[in-house]
């Protein structure tokens, strides 16, 4: 069975370009808007949540803490996609409870590694 | 959504560029809402992601320098002013512009962009540089040290699982890089009752060899930095002190806590490397493969006297085992010869240069064909098959292909071909060296061997017999003495060498079209198939390959045909020759003899024996020098009862017999 991952991103195109990366790749993917859409999607098959940082509704670290703080499935792996390259922010992501970060913009390969890093 | 991303990027910019020019005439309205700001950000930020990702760089970049001013306003250095807004629309306008441009509106000057930043830069004048600042990660320098250690020190805080991290996972990563050699440290394990299954406790000391640099082991580590303990260092590596890294060790027990975290020295030389590019094959020395074929010989031998002696004593299990033994020396000795078998390619292609030079000296155009170089010889056949194989090729050259004038003029193509191919036939090999020369002078070879009393004059002979007198010794018909051949010596190297390996050759020639050596070689030198026969108190083996199939001859037999030496097979007529007479041996036939039929390239012909024997290993042991004139028989066997069997090479004996009659 494929490994279902969970992208969260407001910006359409970047779903669509992280989703048929992935499809691609043989996982399955779930795409989510916001963060808040993204809870209402998320449950224990999700086995990667990527998330993007600034987006409305609920924003990127929200959603990390969010998951971290649940219940289920509680210890998920989640990659945040930042623009912003200096620690302050990854340090952020990472006490908010990220487990890796990918930097805009990235190439399908690159995400495609990150992805395999963190899932295995 | 639209099929092409780009398509779906330009909907989208389109989106929130008109968004953006909202929020901006919100944000004038209400200048420090946050929530404003955010919203501007936001789009910028959306813009300049997606932008870079689907190859709109200008945007991308553009869009970048624009958004890191807003990051000044939204940590709230830099005040929104209406000056601000107005240069922000012109800009959102300028990315408007820059994204038609892309999808075929009008071109944008780049200078437009360029003064937009200089009036951002002017906005405040604390404003750092816009654009400076790095927009992609910084790449790290391909460090190329070539292989070193590495001692790496990990041990993930408490929390890592809970942050989704799975430090077997970044262990995997390092074992990419290179072999790892992996010792866990248990030190801070508590007992079972204490222990939080969601808490990480464990660290790792891996030695790596890899010849990477520290970067890319950073890299491995990239997520868990600053959550972890880590050090990376450099290990001085003194080769013959330190055994290469030992593969994960498995877990201990959790009541084995090993006192120190860092083992000293990873031990267990298990070279995860070298098993890696697992040996596919092995050099062993030849004489050491000579040496076993040898030793198959002597058990193969060996054998034949414990068959005989189970035979003799009538012990079923004796004979049981005895069986056993053959079925399986059988194997071995089949895999022993096997060792030695070659494939006789890399002769060939020896033979490509040889035929280039020599052309070129002789002026001619010569190509070389090669045919089943795949085919497999005993590598002693092969290595002495090497100068007969000169010997024809350079006598093909020479005297076969013709000049390129003679042969456009003979209505062939000026480039001449030499086809060396190589077949396996029976327990031979047939080695075929053709050429499309001219073709063998049948006038004058048996001129020049009349010239030197090598036949009689006015003598009538096959063509066949006068192609085989080119390899007589010092026979040559070329008019002139070439560097290359001619001097003599030549030809009857080949048929002296041919014969040395129990083989044969054979000349087929057309006059204008071509000549054809063929050679006929036994599969190896050391071990055949025999079928084991005798005539009075005589042992002699038959190479199994050569016979057809064993008839009996009775009194009644012998009468019909008048006393003539043929036996009716299935209607046809085949000639026999009686080997007690070829060979002197004394005492009277029994009633019933048996006629082995072969096929010898004389064609089909009988050879009549007292008795049948049976298969015979037979391990071939050469006659000495003595014995070389003697051409029927190629060489001898000893039995299991010690005594000697000759073998016949059924070729020579009907040739034999044929003279003496």
């Amino acid at each position: 069975m494929s490994k279902i991952v969970l992208t969260v991103d407001d910006s359409a195109s970047v779903r669509q370009m992280v989703g048929y990366t992935l499809r691609n790749a043989g996982y399955e993917v779930r795409e989510a808007c916001d963060g808040r859409d993204a809870l209402s999607k998320f449950d224990a098959s999700v086995r990667l949540v990527i998330t993007d940082l600034n987006m409305p509704n609920m924003d990127g670290l929200a959603l990390v803490k969010s998951i971290r703080a649940g219940s289920s499935n509680k210890a998920v792996p989640i990659v945040v996609l930042t623009t912003e390259s200096h620690e302050g922010k990854k340090q952020e992501g990472r006490s908010a409870g990220a487990t890796g970060w990918i930097i805009k913009p990235f190439r399908p390969e690159q995400l495609l590694a990150v992805v395999k890093k963190v899932l295995g | 959504m639209s099929e092409n991303p780009r398509n779906t990027y330009r909907e989208e910019a389109s989106e929130l560029l008109s968004n953006l020019e909202e929020s901006l005439l919100e944000l004038e309205a209400a200048p420090g809402d946050p929530e404003i700001v955010g919203s501007v950000f936001r789009c910028m930020h959306t813009i300049k992601g997606s932008g870079a990702m689907f190859g709109f760089d200008r945007i991308a970049s553009f869009t970048h320098d624009v958004e890191t001013v807003f990051d000044r306003v939204r940590s709230g250095t830099l005040p929104v002013t209406r000056d601000l807004i107005t240069l922000t629309l012109e800009a959102r306008d300028h990315i408007r512009n820059l994204l038609d441009a892309e999808f075929g509106g009008p071109p944008v000057d780049g200078a437009r962009g360029e003064s937009l930043l200089f009036r951002y830069r002017a906005l405040s004048a604390s404003a750092a540089t816009p654009g400076a600042q790095p927009s992609e990660a910084p790449s790290e320098p391909a460090a190329s040290v070539g292989p070193r250690r590495w001692r790496i020190v990990f041990r993930p805080d408490a929390q890592a699982f809970l942050n989704g991290a799975r430090p077997t996972l970044l262990l995997d990563e390092l074992r990419a890089l290179g072999a790892c050699g992996v010792t866990a440290h248990l030190d801070a394990l508590p007992n079972l009752e204490e222990l939080d299954p969601e808490l990480s406790y464990l660290g790792w000391t891996i030695l790596l060899d890899a010849d990477c640099g520290r970067d890319a082991i950073h890299d491995v580590f990239i997520f868990v930095e600053g959550a972890c303990q880590l050090s990376i260092e450099p290990e001085e590596v003194d080769p013959p002190a330190e055994a290469p890294p030992s593969r994960r060790q498995p877990a201990p027990a959790a009541e084995t806590l090993p006192d120190s975290p860092v083992a000293a020295n990873l031990e267990a030389p298990d070279n995860r490397p070298r098993a890696e590019s697992a040996v596919a094959s092995i050099r062993v020395g030849a004489d050491k493969l000579d040496s076993l074929v040898n030793g198959v010989g002597e058990l193969v031998t060996a054998q034949a006297r414990l068959t005989r002696i189970a035979n003799a004593s009538g012990d079923p299990e004796l004979e049981f085992v005895a069986e056993e033994m053959e079925r399986l020396i059988d194997r071995l000795r089949a895999d022993a010869m096997g060792l030695r078998m070659l494939p006789i390619g890399a002769t060939f292609s020896r033979f490509r240069r040889l035929v280039r030079d020599l052309s070129r000296e002789l002026g001619k155009e010569v190509d070389l064909a090669t045919d089943g170089e795949e085919t497999e010889l005993d590598k002693n056949v092969i290595e002495q098959l090497n100068d007969p194989l000169v010997h024809i090729i350079r006598n093909s050259v020479d005297h076969g292909i013709e000049r390129p004038a003679a042969r456009l003029e003979n209505g062939k193509s000026s480039r001449g071909v030499i086809r060396l191919s190589a077949m396996h036939s029976g327990a031979h090999v047939l080695i075929r060296i053709a050429d499309d020369g001219a073709g063998l002078d049948r006038d004058a070879i048996l001129r020049k061997a009349v010239e030197r009393s090598l036949v009689a004059p006015d003598v009538e002979m096959p063509d066949a017999e006068v192609y085989k007198l080119i390899f007589r010794p010092g026979f040559s018909t070329a008019p002139a003495v070439t560097e290359v051949s001619g001097r003599g010596v030549g030809l009857d190297v080949v048929a002296r060498g041919v014969a040395s390996l129990r083989g044969s050759v054979d000349v087929r020639s057309r006059r204008g079209e071509g000549t054809v050596f063929t050679l006929k070689l036994p599969l190896t030198l050391a071990i055949i198939d025999g079928l084991l026969v005798c005539v009075g108190q005589q042992y002699f083996v038959i190479p199994v390959a050569d016979v057809l199939e064993c008839v009996e001859l009775t009194q009644n037999d012998i009468r019909a045909m008048h006393g003539r030496n043929a036996v009716v097979v299935r209607g046809e007529m085949v000639s026999y020759v009686p080997l007690r007479t070829l060979f002197g041996i004394g005492g009277a036939p029994p009633p019933i003899s048996q006629v082995i039929l072969a096929e010898t390239d004389r064609g089909k012909f009988g050879f009549l024996v007292d008795r049948v024997i049976g298969d015979h290993q037979t391990v071939i042991k050469s006659l000495g020098p003595v014995y070389r004139g003697v051409e029927s028989v190629s060489g001898a066997t000893i039995l299991g009862d010690g005594s000697v069997a000759l073998i016949l090479d059924p070729g020579k004996v009907v040739q034999e017999a044929l003279l003496c009659a």
